[in-house]
């Protein structure tokens, strides 16, 4: 398998607090992984480095062969790399329709005079992107909602829109920050279901950031553990389960019997 | 309740027959020609003038609303607005020039509401020197043809009058390259902060049109430019106003002065047309969307692949470009450019006019221009001269006795135009956030912004009701 995300020493400071520190992460194509760690262990810090939000102070981002050092978030985006986030960030005023179709700007020809005009390649286009973005909403199982407006919503849906907003960069591969928070079980088994498409009917690789233990060791192949901004760990989710200093990180001020539920219930908090 | 639908019913059953478009068609077309005829018999010598054209003339100028909120069939609406705009206000202008002017002035104002709704309402950037781009525009024409003692007049440079329709589309070449100019510093900013840099550079343009008089006289400083050039009255326009005049038996008032002010009417109309394609199609496409995302989110945007240095640009100078052909239109028609006709308080007008209007939206911006525009220039002035008529004939209000002589000269509404409109617009923030004719994404982004819960679209019908927009649904 090829290596398609090489983060090599990463390390982010801000003022005295190292939040990502020398982490060095591989993420094979089209593999589902997940990256854990209790709350403040630098895990949306890492991602906001990966899509160009913060800039690394040392450290190495390959992405498909290409460095992300330097790139804009707008330039990640363009090179394959799309993101959700962590409190859902849509634009509450548009359409679901109309936020698959922002998604898609950066793999539009965009040209002033042909929007004024209305050339018959613009109106093509137009068409196109319509067509690709409620196909991207059935996809993630919102079929005939485009019209509504997305902050009216159920949150569910809204995660699914980020989903299909990120997806319509036609990606290689998506990040995803805590896609199920707040979502009941019956809602968290659908979202793993839609991961898996993701992977399997699109060939995406995804990445998730989750605290649900169920999701993550039901969906991914590969685990990172954060803690403190350091990588303690990583392997299957059979290794991470084993890993006493994952248990530690986790666990740690806990009793022995605590069950993964439990410290999920709490992380949540 | 029984008694409560016998009272409903002849009400409900009005409001269905005015729904009807040809009664409603029928209705507008009465409106209009009522408006038309009493506006244009009105005696100025009269002593209630003043009121009754307070009247009248908004009645007029805010028709095309009407005719657009109407039930009545699309081709019916555009005939409407087409024989409101080409037959109806031209014959008004023969009969009254003073109008005309007035409606040139309106249309100027509301080129001025669209461009900066652009910027402000379509990408949400908060942009208080606005103004400065107009004046580039009025100053690009105004330089080539002013009989001032720049060095364009002195080392013979001037353009001739023909220049203008070139000069218009140079206006919006210019202007797009000084937003751009400015724009690139300045929109890495955000909100609060580029509101007070657009601000300063605003300002900034002013002073160096105020002092670029040495060592080169470019701009006559603080004096301005007079006699700036005019676009020549085609013939035809002239001889047809001749001939209207001839035919209609009006007393054949001066026509030249009249047909120039037609040509600016016509032209201003024009541009305003365009604009408002202009900015439909933006609105409706790849690069709207890209706005409004940023305006929502600039964080999503970007990380979406918006590109937010390059569509805020894009967007400031669109904005830009339309003030700068309006620009160069006022430096014609005004013959005299200066310094003093951009100021802050202009910029701030024409926000405020965006905002009244309704922020985001193109009819909006023309709502909001209409009814600022009639209010500053009409309505409080006109309530002034009423009162001053009725002093000079010592009326007296029946029953409470009041002698109008009696009331304080300080107490004159045109002296307090500004408090009139700042309480306008504090009444309007409390009660119409989202302004008279509110965009409905607008109103779920205030929503949003003020953490209220959820509203659909459809539930919030009943407020869309008060609004002439309802009769469409």
């Amino acid at each position: 398998m090829t290596i398609i995300l090489d983060v090599r020493d990463l390390t982010k400071k801000f003022g005295g607090l190292t939040a990502v520190n020398n982490v060095t992460i591989g993420i094979e194509e089209r593999s589902i992984s997940a990256i854990i760690g209790p709350n403040g262990a630098g895990k949306t810090t890492l991602f906001n480095l990966l899509t160009g939000i913060y800039k690394p102070d040392s450290g190495t981002m390959l992405f498909n062969g290409r460095s992300l050092i330097g790139l804009r978030p707008d330039q990640v985006n363009a090179a394959g790399m799309a993101r959700t986030f962590q409190s859902i960030r849509l634009f509450p005023g548009m359409t679901v329709l109309e936020n698959v179709m922002v998604g898609m700007h950066s793999r539009l020809n965009i040209s002033l005079p042909a929007t004024l005009l209305r050339t018959p390649g613009f109106q093509i286009q137009e068409k196109k992107v319509k067509q690709k973005a409620s196909d991207l909403l059935r996809f993630v199982g919102l079929a005939g909602k485009g019209d509504e407006v997305s902050r009216n919503l159920p949150y569910g849906d809204q995660r699914r829109i980020e989903i299909a907003r990120a997806l319509a960069s036609d990606p290689k591969l998506i990040l995803l920050d805590e896609p199920t928070a707040g979502m009941n079980p019956q809602e968290s088994a659908a979202a793993m279901g839609l991961f898996r498409r993701v992977r399997d009917e699109l060939g995406i690789t995804v990445v998730l950031i989750e605290h649900d233990m169920k999701v993550v060791m039901g969906i991914s192949e590969h685990i990172t553990v954060l803690d403190y901004g350091q990588k303690i760990a990583e392997g299957t989710p059979a290794d991470i389960r084993a890993n006493p200093r994952v248990i530690e990180a986790y666990l740690g001020r806990r009793a022995a019997g605590t069950t993964e539920q439990e410290v999920s219930a709490e992380v949540e908090l | 309740m029984a008694t409560k639908s016998v009272s409903q019913s002849p009400w409900m059953n009005v409001r269905t027959t005015m729904r009807q478009p040809v009664v409603a068609g029928a209705l507008l077309v009465a409106y209009i020609l009522a408006a038309l005829l009493i506006l244009s018999n009105l005696d100025r010598g009269s002593l209630w003038f003043p009121l009754y054209s307070t009247l009248a003339f908004p009645a007029l100028v805010l028709s095309p609303f009407i005719i657009l909120a109407s039930p009545v069939r699309t081709p019916l609406k555009v005939i409407l607005v087409a024989l409101l705009l080409f037959v109806a206000i031209p014959y008004l202008g023969m009969r009254d020039s003073s109008y005309l002017e007035l409606i040139i002035q309106i249309c100027i104002f509301a080129g001025l509401a669209l461009g900066l709704n652009i910027v402000v309402g379509f990408a949400g950037l908060l942009d208080l020197g606005y103004i400065a781009f107009f004046a580039v525009g009025a100053y690009t024409w105004a330089m080539f043809t002013s009989q001032a003692n720049t060095v364009f007049n002195i080392n013979g440079w001037l353009v001739s009058g023909a220049a203008f329709y070139g000069f218009i589309f140079l206006g919006v070449v210019v202007a797009a390259v000084v937003g751009i100019l400015l724009g690139l510093p300045v929109l890495r900013l955000r909100g609060d902060y580029l509101a007070i840099v657009t601000l300063g550079f605003g300002e900034m343009i002013r002073v160096i049109a105020n002092n670029l008089d040495k060592p080169i006289n470019f701009t006559n400083g603080s004096q301005g430019l007079f006699d700036v050039g005019r676009p020549p009255v085609p013939p035809l326009l002239y001889n047809s106003v001749v001939g209207a005049e001839a035919m209609l038996g009006f007393p054949i008032a001066n026509a030249t002065p009249l047909s120039q002010q037609l040509l600016f009417y016509f032209i201003a109309i024009g541009i305003i047309a365009l604009i408002i394609i202009v900015a439909r199609r933006l609105d409706n496409s790849p690069i709207g969307r890209a706005w409004t995302a940023i305006r929502e989110d600039e964080v999503a945007a970007i990380a979406m692949g918006v590109p937010l240095v390059r569509m805020k640009l894009m967007a400031f100078a669109m904005g830009a470009s339309f003030a700068g052909a309006i620009g160069v239109l006022y430096g014609a028609k005004q013959t005299f450019v200066s310094p003093e006709s951009f100021s802050l308080i202009q910029s701030i007008s024409i926000l405020a006019m965006v905002i009244v209007g309704g922020i985001g939206g193109i009819r909006g911006a023309l709502f909001g221009a209409v009814i600022v525009t009639l209010l500053n220039l009409l309505v409080l002035k006109n309530l002034s001269l009423q009162i001053n008529a009725l002093r000079n004939v010592d009326f007296i209000v029946p029953i409470i006795n009041f002698h109008i002589r009696d009331w304080p000269t300080q107490l004159e509404p045109a002296k307090y135009e500004r408090l009139i409109f700042g309480l306008l617009l504090i009444v309007m923030m409390i009660f119409r956030p989202a302004g008279l004719l509110p965009e409905p994404r607008r109103k779920m982004e205030l929503l949003e912004a003020k953490g209220e819960e959820p509203v659909t679209v459809t539930a919030e019908n009943p407020v869309v009701t008060a609004q002439p927009d309802a009769g469409k649904a």
